[in-house]
């Protein structure tokens, strides 16, 4: 009582070819979360199941299904817009919660906010602070 | 008239989305879902979102193509980079791009866009400064990401938003 046995070939074959296509950029995309070597080239590898890899499942999706129930069934574009909209989201909130990290921890990788700003670099406004932690350390020990 | 856009506007994209999940075009979901997406987008109104002009269709089905082709490129080349091909020495970096284009849609679809294709990432956005941050994973020329980012996509977003 399979419903697929009832696909014809023609349906059959590209759904799979689809199916197989996301699921593999899918599975590329996390081997490249383990083989890239910084936290910004990493978040580049799971675009990859977030663009292609999505559309191949939903257009095998939707040819299945419109086979099936001989008719077209098209809200699978609901779900690749609402991806396309919302993954900006995500990623530009972890790129820029690393980049903040990064450029507190005074990190020479990263480039710095614009315009290009003369403040002091990290190095030498450390002491300042310390200076000032201290001094309010000592203060508070007197009390 | 901008009033009145901002009201049909999105109650159509709203009526759109009702018919797509309906999966059918009937009277009944046609009727229902226009007294909906006009009560949805009466309510957005309150929201004040920023108007928007958006013009050209045509040149907006044109990118659209475009951005689909090399998507689909992109993630050939990061599929190719992950997996080890080639093995020629590859450096990442940032670049820095001024942009021309302060329509927010248009920033917004741009940010969009360069998310949507692998090897790209937009990080940071400096608004007073009109700056955007972008992070290559595979950077060889950052005269060259400046070039492509302004030319292929910000040209045509800006004849459509602005």
């Amino acid at each position: 009582m399979n419903p697929a046995a009832d696909i014809p070939l023609w349906v059959a074959v590209p759904t799979a070819l689809l199916l197989l296509l996301g699921a593999g950029l899918a599975l590329v995309g996390s081997l490249g979360l383990l083989r890239l070597g910084s936290f910004y080239e990493r978040i580049h590898a799971p675009t990859l199941g977030t663009t292609l890899g999505i559309a191949s499942v939903l257009a095998a999706s939707m040819l299945y299904f419109s086979a099936l129930q001989t008719r077209p069934v098209l809200h699978e574009i609901l779900i690749g817009i609402f991806m396309v909209v919302t993954t900006p989201v995500t990623l530009m909130l972890l790129a820029r919660a690393a980049l903040y990290r990064d450029r507190t921890e005074g990190s020479r990788d990263v480039p710095l906010p614009s315009p290009p700003p003369q403040r002091p670099g990290t190095d030498a406004s450390a002491p300042d602070s310390v200076i000032v932690q201290s001094g309010a350390e000592k203060g508070r020990q007197g009390l | 008239m901008s009033r009145w856009r901002t009201i049909v506007v999105p109650a159509a994209g709203l009526l759109a989305i009702w018919l797509l999940l309906q999966g059918s075009l009937s009277p009944g979901s046609v009727i229902l879902g226009a007294i909906l997406a006009t009560g949805a987008a009466w309510v957005l109104m309150a929201l004040d979102p920023p108007a928007s002009s958006f013009r050209r269709p045509r040149a907006a089905l044109g990118l659209a193509a475009r951005v689909a082709v090399e998507v689909v490129r992109s993630n050939w080349a990061v599929a190719g980079i992950i997996l080890g091909r080639g093995r020629r020495p590859r450096t990442s970096g940032f670049v820095r791009i001024s942009l021309d284009m302060r329509a927010p849609y248009g920033l917004a679809a741009l940010a969009c866009i360069i998310t949507a294709t692998p090897g790209t990432v937009w990080v940071e956005y400096d608004s007073s400064e009109n700056s955007m941050l972008l992070h290559v994973l595979d950077l060889i020329d950052g005269e060259e990401w400046v070039r492509i980012i302004k030319e292929r996509y910000e040209a045509p977003l800006m004849e459509i938003f602005e």
